[in-house]
């Protein structure tokens, strides 16, 4: 069931109903069988596997946590935990990506291996991160463990956040999801408007301009110069408007619940730097792999002798280098993989990784930089700051569409091949897009550049309930007309699958 | 103390680390930064901070990060 589908909306309406019909202490029996529906509906094997990482981490969490720590046995069950539910993510999603490999190194020799056919349940990526989040927690004594299955079970289950994210931690949501919620309509409102703002993203905006993205990444060889940077632009725009769009659906959703899911997304594109972006950006993901691989590869004990004969033997800042440059390898390793079984994001990963060290080797520099030059403090060179992480970005974005061995070529050609007359033949609308579609691009990019803006000072609920009554209605009204209108609605009315949900 | 504002002022030798207490939010100590200075905390000082401790409230000042330290010490 898409968040963009006709039976996404009615299955939300009358549960909503329901919801806040029955007695508060059944509210959330009623979501744990809302999200065993919500996720049957994309086949019951899928929901065997959530089950499954459902009862193995609360069990072993429970298990785990009646053994005094230190001791062996609560170490190997948290192993075993680990190995359980990482392996399943890691066998369903990897296998075909390692056969490839090693069909690549067997093939001239005559011999390959067949693929497999596998079902990949729908966001197995966020529920097991989701869960093993939980079970780490309980592991270092962070979390008390749960001890009801059904409350536990909805946490990992809570249907608006289990395709795309955000992933929760136990501590925030635990309290929130059982305490029961009355009626408020002003609650309902304010989901209701944070979705119809996420549906305009992904219908008028993400699927408007996908093909255009998606011609043009496809054929990395036909395109150069200016045409380069238009594939990039609007695949980043695709991008940033599919996934925001998507959250917004996801958090008002949850919200018509009295649920407050975490925020995924601050305003990344107002970041000067691209440290700072990746704190903006997904936020959810960053914190899950900050805590649980960043921080802990870092302090591990082999790393933590690795810096001490680095240390010994090349100086003190070679030192406190080895730890962050091997956690930050294998944590944007892990990141590229995340996002897909592909060399194409194993390399976006690592020239993230490459980019920000580099940023970070240069941190000394530019501070010193910026007390002898008192103009960095304009804000011209705030936005010039911005422009730059903004641009840095959707380069680095690159290495995701293109194969690797286009981008170095792609890179140079967008600035020795660049010559805008190249856009006055017409081109441009024959790539998936036509002249209406463009300009409606045009407009409603303004827009979310404009809410950008206001948002930053202002969130823009907020905002908007202190305009007059006349000028709210003809906002709220006008942008659900445009959905309506301008809405890119597919075969059967269903719109496109998001980008994130294959996550 | 003293060695904790001194290993601090490797990292930025500008800030007033007696007074300031914004050091997260301010971007002075991001996480990058936190690695690398716990790494030197943890062989300068001879103490072995959890990775489960690395929380942005325990570094936001210089005596946060000394209480942290004295903890890691089992004092």
């Amino acid at each position: 069931m898409l968040l963009v589908s006709y039976q996404f909306l009615l299955f939300l309406a009358v549960l909503v109903i329901l919801y806040y019909l029955i007695p508060k202490r059944f509210q959330w029996v009623l979501m744990f069988t809302a999200g065993l529906l919500f996720y049957a509906c994309g086949g019951p094997c899928g929901l065997v596997f959530v089950l499954f990482t459902v009862l193995s981490t609360w069990g072993l969490a429970l298990s785990m946590n009646r053994i005094p720590k230190g001791e062996k046995k609560r170490k190997s069950l948290f192993i075993l935990g680990l190995l359980l539910n990482i392996g399943i993510l890691a066998v369903l999603k990897y296998t075909n990506f390692f056969l490839q490999n090693i069909n690549t190194l067997l093939e001239p020799q005559g011999y390959s291996f067949p693929y497999v056919d596998w079902l990949l349940p729908l966001g197995i990526s966020y529920y097991t991160f989701q869960s093993v989040g939980y079970f780490i927690d309980v592991y270092l004594g962070k979390t008390e463990p749960e001890k009801k299955l059904g409350h536990y079970a909805l946490f990992v289950t809570f249907f608006p956040q289990m395709v795309q994210g955000p992933i929760s931690r136990y501590d925030e949501l635990k309290d929130q999801l059982f305490k029961g919620y009355d009626y408020d309509g002003g609650r309902i409102r304010s989901g209701l408007l944070r979705m119809l703002w996420g549906y305009f993203k992904k219908l008028v905006v993400a699927d408007r301009i996908a093909p255009l993205a998606i011609t043009i990444a496809q054929a990395s060889e036909g395109f150069g110069g200016i045409w380069v940077w238009i594939g990039m632009f609007s695949y980043t725009i695709w991008m940033y408007s599919d996934f925001t769009g998507g959250i917004d659906i996801v958090l008002g959703a949850a919200e018509l619940f009295g649920i407050a899911l975490p925020e995924n997304f601050d305003h990344p594109f107002f970041s000067k730097n691209l440290a700072e972006f990746w704190r903006r950006w997904h936020m959810s993901l960053m914190r899950w792999l900050r805590e649980y691989i960043f921080f802990p590869i870092s302090m591990s004990k082999t790393v933590g002798m690795l810096s001490q004969k680095a240390r010994k033997h090349f100086g003190k800042n070679m030192g406190r280098r080895v730890p962050l440059y091997i956690a930050s390898i294998v944590t944007w390793f892990v990141t590229g993989i995340w996002h897909g079984a592909s060399w194409n994001f194993v390399c976006w990963g690592m020239a993230n990784c490459i980019a920000l060290l580099i940023s970070q080797e240069l941190s000394s520099w530019s501070k010193k930089f910026r007390k002898t030059h008192t103009w960095t403090e304009s804000n011209a060179y705030s936005c010039f700051e911005v422009v730059r992480t903004f641009l840095i970005f959707c380069m680095l974005e690159m290495f995701e569409y293109y194969p690797f061995s286009s981008v170095f070529r792609l890179f140079v050609s967008m600035f020795t091949e660049f010559d805008p007359r190249q856009l006055m033949g017409g081109t441009l609308f024959n790539l998936g897009i036509t002249v209406q579609d463009f300009t409606i691009l045009v407009l409603s990019v303004a827009l979310m550049i404009r809410t950008g803006f206001v948002s930053l000072k202002t969130p823009m609920r907020e905002w908007l309930s202190k305009r007059p009554a006349c000028i709210r209605f003809i906002l709220v009204y006008g942008l659900f007309l445009c959905v309506l209108i301008f809405g890119i609605y597919g075969q059967g009315y269903d719109a496109s699958q998001f980008i994130y949900n294959q996550f | 103390m003293e060695e904790l504002i001194e290993i601090l002022k490797d990292i930025d030798p500008d800030i007033d680390y007696e007074t300031c207490d914004t050091l997260v939010e301010d971007g002075v100590l991001t996480s990058f930064e936190m690695v690398m200075l716990v790494t030197d905390i943890n062989q300068r000082m001879g103490v072995s901070i959890a990775p489960e401790d690395i929380l942005p409230e325990n570094f936001s000042s210089a005596k946060k990060i000394y209480e942290l330290i004295q903890k890691s010490r089992g004092e």
